[in-house]
């Protein structure tokens, strides 16, 4: 699947014509997933490099927290860490962590909260390298799950930060 | 009077009529205890106002049905069926023939009248009487432009709650909350006002910015809340009269969970910086900016007591969520919430005495009371999710929010409802869509 998105993505970048060369980087950067540019031409449907989407389907958007947690989990620093590379890749790119919590709650603790999640997204991002003023953070609180639903497999999907490029 | 500054329209406002001047000041006649639950709420005849002009009479059955309304839902009093009335409409200036009234079992008897006037204005007169005793409570003539009709009956309403309650009532107030609508993930809220009976009600914010938790200054004629314009959460004023909105302030980060002080010249909120939320105060006549807690751990909902000198919030410094309590220029912060879970949105009662809260304890929610050390907590109303207590101005009920548990797809039913602080007479407020955090006003708050 990781595989054939990027051969599709990479058929889009040959059609565009100028950023092949940081393309080719892509699958390593991205898990070890490897590829080489397609022979053939195909309808441009991949997302663009460097878009929003580029970053949501290619990198992998959110971190997910525990209940009332807002440390990071292993599988959430990698995660940032291939935030780091792709902001080194596109470094024209700026972006805003959302913070973001279940609905058990109250209000304003979890817009407390999620603006603490946002931040160690942040810093950890910052740690490796990217630059604090490419990085904003904004918290919803329990204002926008993701998932609607009374279960812990809801909750745990809302419990979460979520990379936003702006700009 | 002790009551605040009425409008304008009202002004010629409780000429209290001195019908009591004959009465000697002794005389206790009718009480309802409002310190336990009623389980007997004191039957209360209430008769349509009498007009002479079919439009008086009209308007005049329509204050008496609000009257009613009013002492129903508080749950001391249960109005009477009008068809058992002998004597449906006895003119106000003939005093009650009592066998009537307590023919149909009724303690207490309302009988009012309305008159349009000559120079526009709407004047109506109305008498409390103690069936029983034989004897005339209290009474009032007030005038007022016709539209203002509704306020007319909450004031009628309230006196006859003071009266025989012995304490102010809450019935002329109104409710700013946030109305909500449209699918969990992408739910539309907007800022809307209402009177404490769910009636007049208006939209105050289009629904294009996110907004949060309203809270209405002592006047009632501004409230803070939170909003996402321009996705920048920041706390914004908004006038009622005007309709005007205003950020507070220039902030680096989100400002949140903000309240005014009792005298109305401050507001303090929580900003968040660098991960960590703090407490401040902003004046709103000289924009200082305080800070009043300096803590690595979370710190919000701030709230202050009624005489301005302490700050009740919630923070997570001890590990968990609680309620702690500091000078109003912070200071030393004391824990005062020790049961078993997480406690949030502390909000201070008017009287002074107790501390209203939002208790998590194994995944439940439940809105509560403490004394203002913390001891005596007492549960009021638990649920999946209830949420965000605000208290009516006499200190006597609360209102909160109540969400059901959504279901995969759908959005989550959300409504206010307010429930004595005895625990007892939880009602739905009634809105035009989903609702949250409610504010309840003052007492005579001034009408935009």
């Amino acid at each position: 699947m990781y595989v054939r998105i990027l051969s599709l993505f990479a058929a889009v970048v040959l059609l565009a014509g100028c950023e092949s060369a940081s393309t080719s980087s892509q699958g390593a950067a991205g898990g070890g997933a490897t590829t080489t540019l397609g022979q053939t031409a195909v309808a441009p449907v991949g997302p663009v490099p460097g878009s929003v989407d580029d970053m949501r389907v290619n990198v992998g958007d959110r971190v997910f927290y525990d209940y009332n947690r807002s440390d990071l989990k292993p599988e959430s620093r990698a995660q940032i860490e291939r935030w780091a590379a792709w902001l080194t890749r596109y470094p024209q790119r700026t972006v805003v962590i959302e913070g973001h919590c279940d609905e058990r709650g109250t209000r304003e603790f979890n817009l407390a909260l999620g603006e603490r999640r946002a931040n160690a997204a942040r810093q950890y991002l910052l740690s490796l390298g990217v630059a604090a003023n490419r990085v904003t953070t904004i918290s919803y609180g329990k204002e926008r799950p993701t998932v609607a639903g009374n279960n812990e497999a809801a909750w745990s999907k809302n419990r979460r930060a979520v990379l936003d490029v702006r700009s | 009077m002790k009551r605040t500054s009425p409008s304008l329209v009202l002004a010629a406002w409780l000429m209290l009529f001195l019908v009591l001047a004959a009465l000697p000041a002794t005389a206790q006649g009718l009480k309802v205890d409002i310190t336990r639950g009623q389980l007997q709420p004191m039957p209360v005849a209430v008769v349509e106002f009498q007009g002479l002009s079919p439009d008086a009479a009209t308007r005049g059955k329509e204050i008496a049905d609000v009257v009613s309304a009013d002492l129903e839902r508080s749950g001391l009093f249960r109005p009477l069926d009008r068809r058992a009335f002998l004597d449906p409409a006895g003119p106000i200036t003939v005093w009650p023939n009592f066998n009537n009234w307590r023919v149909v079992n009724a303690q207490a008897l309302v009988v009012g009248a309305t008159e349009f006037q000559a120079d526009g204005q709407l004047r109506v007169e109305f008498r409390l009487w103690d069936v029983y005793a034989g004897l005339l409570l209290t009474g009032f003539t007030l005038s007022s432009a016709p539209a203002n009709w509704r306020r007319v009956a909450h004031l009628v309403a309230d006196e006859i709650y003071k009266r025989l309650t012995g304490e102010d009532g809450y019935f002329d107030t109104r409710i700013v909350y946030i109305s909500e609508s449209g699918p969990a993930q992408r739910r539309v809220k907007r800022l809307a006002i209402m009177d404490q009976d769910g009636e007049s009600h208006k939209f105050l914010t289009d629904g294009g910015a996110l907004v949060l938790t309203p809270r209405f200054s002592p006047s009632a004629q501004e409230i803070t809340y939170l909003s996402y314009f321009n996705n920048k959460p920041r706390v914004y004023l908004f006038n009622v009269s005007t309709g005007a909105q205003e950020v507070l302030g220039d902030f680096p980060g989100m400002t949140f969970a903000p309240r005014f002080s009792p005298d109305g010249n401050k507001v303090v909120m929580s900003m968040a910086s660098e991960g960590n939320s703090e407490i401040y105060t902003m004046d709103l006549r000289t924009r200082e900016v305080r800070r009043l807690t300096n803590h690595p751990a979370i710190d919000t909902a701030p709230c202050y007591s009624p005489d301005g000198t302490r700050i009740v919030f919630e923070s997570d410094r001890g590990g968990s969520q609680q309620l702690y309590l500091m000078g109003a220029d912070g200071g030393e912060a004391k824990r005062i919430s020790f049961g078993e879970g997480h406690y949030g949105t502390p909000v201070w009662s008017p009287r002074g005495d107790l501390i209203a809260f939002t208790r998590i304890y194994q995944g439940r929610f439940a809105v509560g009371v403490m004394r203002t050390d913390g001891s005596g907590a007492r549960i009021l109303a638990e649920d999946y999710l209830i949420e965000a207590p605000t208290w009516s101005p006499n200190g006597r009920v609360l209102m909160f929010f109540r969400q059901q548990p959504s279901t995969a797809g759908g959005a989550a039913r959300s409504r206010l409802y307010s429930i004595d602080l005895t625990g007892y007479n939880e009602r739905e407020i009634m809105t035009p869509l989903d609702a949250s955090d409610p504010a309840w006003s003052p007492l005579g708050a001034k009408k935009g």
